[in-house]
């Protein structure tokens, strides 16, 4: 065992407290599920006013736990106790009259309800018969403004952009007076400001009594914003520290149980000429605005070139017309001096592009169809795949088992469907389907949105190790970071245009967020 | 519902009640004929409108229900037959016995709503099958019925079909039907004046009252309404059942209110008529009444023009034949469908079962 912390139940940590501060106290929790022990003798404690991280790797247990306190499943073993007494939790129902809310992952918002209608539903205030949309209103716009949270209650929330909707979810629980509130990964679908927003939010109702559960994978943001963190993994609890007595290598550790490298191991490296050309490329969205405006760059072989930007500035439509999905309505496009302005992926693919898309499950994979056969989606018409217009399925196998273990990508076998693996597992089968084949341009929209650790690891070797192989890769992400870790060159885009091009090693973190905040400043 | 929606609606509607004025101008004062049509009109549609009401507590539950054509059969069907037993057999008045025919009629929607809630919710059947399964049950169990209660030697009713206790005598509204010229739309049958009134109570109910948030919360986003507390199998089940009983009442308008008798398979689709009517009106109760009146125009056009046959101009000489012009509502039920007339959204979870 190369394991640097052995897991086990007993917490080292005294308790500096007196035992009444404790809120919430989950005591052996065990909860199988078909296959997987996914809590396995869980403990976990919650004081009034803290802030206590859970952390862990996707899978690691961490949703099933609080799902359990919430009441939408039920525990095999183990109980809940909230302010001192067992809780008999059946339900959500339950969990709310407890003062327990919950914010999920993938918000449970309606978009074709309004604010009003979202916060009161299943406690609706009625007069007369009728739903009473105006005390509830009136209530809303009290707790909004009481934390800050800048609500409007009669705003469709379909129209909100996602960290609003995200605040609208805490009202709910605020409006159901709940004094635990359980954040579940909640700045996993944020740009970094809307994260920052969220925490100071956060610390506002941390100092007026209510006590929150914060469910991350991301060790900077438990360390930062964190009173203890109790470390998951494999549906146990390996530890719970405060983030003064530790640090991020050491958490990862604990989460990943193995030495974790969270620097990006990357030499200096010589660029070729120029693969990928876009000169003057504007690209209308489907709501037919021009998202992209008149944008020129180049990427040359053995570079990586970051696109930085607060999401929704046009790097989505930028990518899908570089890859073939969506028409440019302007300019020119060229790989490897070959025009494929406008033309379908498939030309795209076979001029020796790679795309790793931004919605890995909508665009892909098909969720339904087997790793085998998400393997081959590239290349199922050629030999060895087809013979006269006949899938050959021994070579489908054989290319699959060859990938999944060069690409160490954890699935019972060949055939189960994509859509059952995890989302680490389900982008290394992108990953290897794209960069197994002979590439000279690779285009990687947020490769690492939500994954963990160790597939954000890996994924960030691969990349790197494509750019010092020869290929051109442009790299869009929305995280800071990992653009700063993997580009040679940085490009950041705002409202549709690229406003700076700077060389990694000549930037600072600060300028860029200028930049990408709209503050215009000259090219270095 | 948008504005422009209401306005080809009304469009339509003035074309064909133009076609019907134009021709029997020479013999009818127009504002006779327009009233006529009006009167026809809101009488036909009444089955399409309920079928529709039926179909919007359904799917705004999240529960797609194309088996709303087989509950319509199903409660003319046992609507009219208890009804009947009602006054042949137990010699009750007509009256109490058409009473009890539409509550027969109700109820048998709910029970073949059960099943399909029971298909479709408890046991996740593919909710288009089970539809279908319910469509196809109606034809066979009251065609067989039909036989063997009715025509067959020895049966009950020995070979003799019994005289049904008539059909449901209109009411004219106070004061409104006394309007000369238009008093005639206020003079209407028990069943249109209750759907015309469901219209406005499920609008009523969708909107403004808890049971209508929820309802549309089940049906856009259960996993939503599961974590606030709400009970997503239990208010499925529920709308279904209440959708069954809209589909029962428009079932009963053909055997008790339209004719006092029962043929085989005499709802001829107009269940499906009424999914479109939901369609088109976007899943709203008023819109979805609307677009019923739309297709009630065209029957009573078909219906109308019988009278004018012979002032019918040899050029328009294709409208004498009554089973073209009783293509029309037809023929609008696929265009509408084909979206010419703007995008409509259905309930997001429409049609999808919920997995815990």
């Amino acid at each position: 065992m190369t394991e640097n912390y052995m897991l086990s139940e007993a917490r080292p940590e005294p308790r500096r407290r007196i035992e009444t501060n404790i809120v919430l106290e989950a005591k052996g929790i065990t909860k199988q599920f078909p296959g997987v022990l996914a809590n396995d003798k869980v403990n976990f404690d919650l004081r009034k006013g803290e802030i206590h991280a859970l952390l862990g790797e996707n899978g690691a247990g961490k949703s099933t736990l609080m799902n359990l306190i919430y009441g939408l499943h039920r525990p095999d073993k183990g109980d809940v106790i909230v302010n001192g007494k067992t809780a008999a939790i059946h339900s959500p129902n339950d969990s709310i009259s407890l003062g327990i809310g919950m914010v999920h992952q993938h918000f449970m918002l309606i978009p074709v309800f309004t604010v009003a209608e979202n916060v009161m539903l299943g406690d609706e205030t009625i007069k007369r018969g009728a739903l009473d949309r105006n005390t509830v209103a009136a209530k809303i716009n009290e707790i909004s403004k009481q934390y800050g949270l800048d609500a409007d209650p009669n705003a469709l929330v379909g129209d909100l952009p996602v960290g609003l909707q995200q605040r609208v979810e805490i009202v709910k629980t605020l409006y159901r007076n709940a004094e635990i509130v359980i954040l579940d990964e909640p700045t996993a679908v944020l740009t970094p400001q809307e994260a920052e927003d969220l925490f100071r939010i956060m610390r506002d109702l941390t100092a007026r009594g209510v006590s929150i559960i914060f469910i991350t994978h991301k060790l900077k943001e438990a360390l930062a914003i964190a009173d203890r963190i109790t470390v998951m993994r494999a549906g146990r609890v390996i530890n719970t520290v405060l983030p003064s007595e530790t640090d991020s290598a050491q958490l990862a550790n604990m989460m990943v149980g193995r030495q974790v490298i969270l620097t990006v191991d990357k030499k200096d490296h010589e660029a070729k000429e120029a693969v990928l050309k876009v000169e003057n490329l504007s690209v209308r969205d489907q709501r037919d605005l021009e998202t992209v405006h008149h944008v020129s760059f180049f990427v040359r072989g053995g570079e990586v070139l970051g696109i930085a930007g607060v999401q929704g500035n046009g790097q989505t439509e930028l990518s899908e017309a570089l890859t073939g999905l969506r028409h440019p309505t302007g300019g020119k496009v060229f790989i490897s001096g070959h025009d494929v302005t406008g033309k379908p992926p498939r030309v795209m693919t076979e001029t020796g592009l790679a795309h790793i898309p931004e919605d890995r499950q909508r665009h892909g994979l098909v969720m339904s169809y087997s790793v085998a056969d998400n393997m081959a989606l590239c290349d199922y018409y050629h030999p060895p795949f087809s013979k006269r217009g006949v899938i050959q399925p021994k070579a489908l196998d054989e290319n699959a088992r060859r990938l999944i273990s060069a690409f160490d990508v954890r699935t019972p076998s060949p055939f189960v469907n994509a859509g059952k693996l995890s989302g680490g597992n389900q982008q290394k089968v992108i990953v290897a389907r794209e960069l197994s084949r002979s590439v000279k341009l690779v285009i990687a929209n947020q490769p690492t949105r939500g994954l963990d650790v160790g597939s954000i690891e890996y994924i960030h070797s691969v990349i790197v190790k494509m750019r010092d192989n020869g290929a051109a890769v442009l790299l869009v992400s929305a995280e800071l970071d990992e653009i700063m870790a993997l580009s040679d060159r940085i490009a950041v885009m705002y409202r549709g245009q690229i406003v700076a091009m700077v060389e990694t090693k000549k930037s600072t973190r600060e300028q860029l967020g200028l930049w990408m905040a709209g503050a215009h400043v000259e090219t270095a | 519902m948008d504005w422009r929606r209401f306005g080809v609606i009304a469009l339509v509607i003035a074309i064909l009640f133009g076609v019907v004025v134009l021709i029997g101008k020479n013999q009818t004062p127009p504002m006779v004929i327009i009233t006529s049509m009006l009167a026809t009109t809101i009488a036909v549609a009444t089955p399409l409108t309920l079928g529709a009401l039926s179909g919007i507590y359904c799917e705004r539950a999240g529960v797609v229900n194309i088996g709303i054509e087989g509950m319509m059969l199903a409660a003319a069907f046992f609507g009219w037959l208890a009804s009947i037993y009602m006054n042949s057999i137990f010699g009750f008045a007509p009256m109490p016995s058409l009473i009890v025919g539409v509550i027969a009629a109700v109820l048998s929607g709910a029970l073949f709503a059960l099943l399909h809630a029971a298909l479709s919710i408890t046991f996740k059947v593919d909710q288009i099958i089970g539809g279908t399964v319910i469509n196809i049950l109606a034809i066979g169990i009251t065609g067989f019925l039909n036989r063997q209660l009715f025509f067959e030697e020895g049966s009950i009713f020995g070979g003799n079909v019994p005289h049904a206790p008539g059909i449901l005598p209109s009411i004219r509204v106070p004061l409104l039907a006394d309007v000369p010229t238009f008093g005639r739309m206020f003079d209407q049958q028990p069943i249109t004046i209750a759907a015309i009134a469901l219209v406005f109570i499920t609008h009523y109910v969708l909107f403004y009252t808890r049971w209508g948030l929820r309802t549309r919360a089940v049906g856009e986003h259960p996993r939503a309404a599961d974590t606030v507390g709400i009970n997503v199998a239990r208010m499925r089940y529920a709308n279904v059942i209440i959708g069954g009983c809209m589909a029962g009442l428009g079932g009963a308008y053909f055997t008790l209110q339209s004719v006092p008798s029962f043929e085989p398979l005499m709802t001829n689709g107009r269940g499906f008529i009424s999914l479109a009517a939901m369609i088109f009106g976007n899943w709203t109760p008023i819109g979805a009444w609307a677009a019923s009146l739309v297709f009630g125009t065209a029957q009573a056009m078909q219906i109308n023009l019988q009278f004018f046959r012979e002032l019918i101009l040899p050029e328009w000489a294709f409208l004498k034949n009554s089973y073209i012009v009783g293509l029309a509502p037809y023929i609008l039920t696929m265009l509408i469908l084909t979206g010419i007339i703007g995008k409509t959204t259905p309930p997001a979870a429409d049609g999808v079962p919920y997995e815990k």
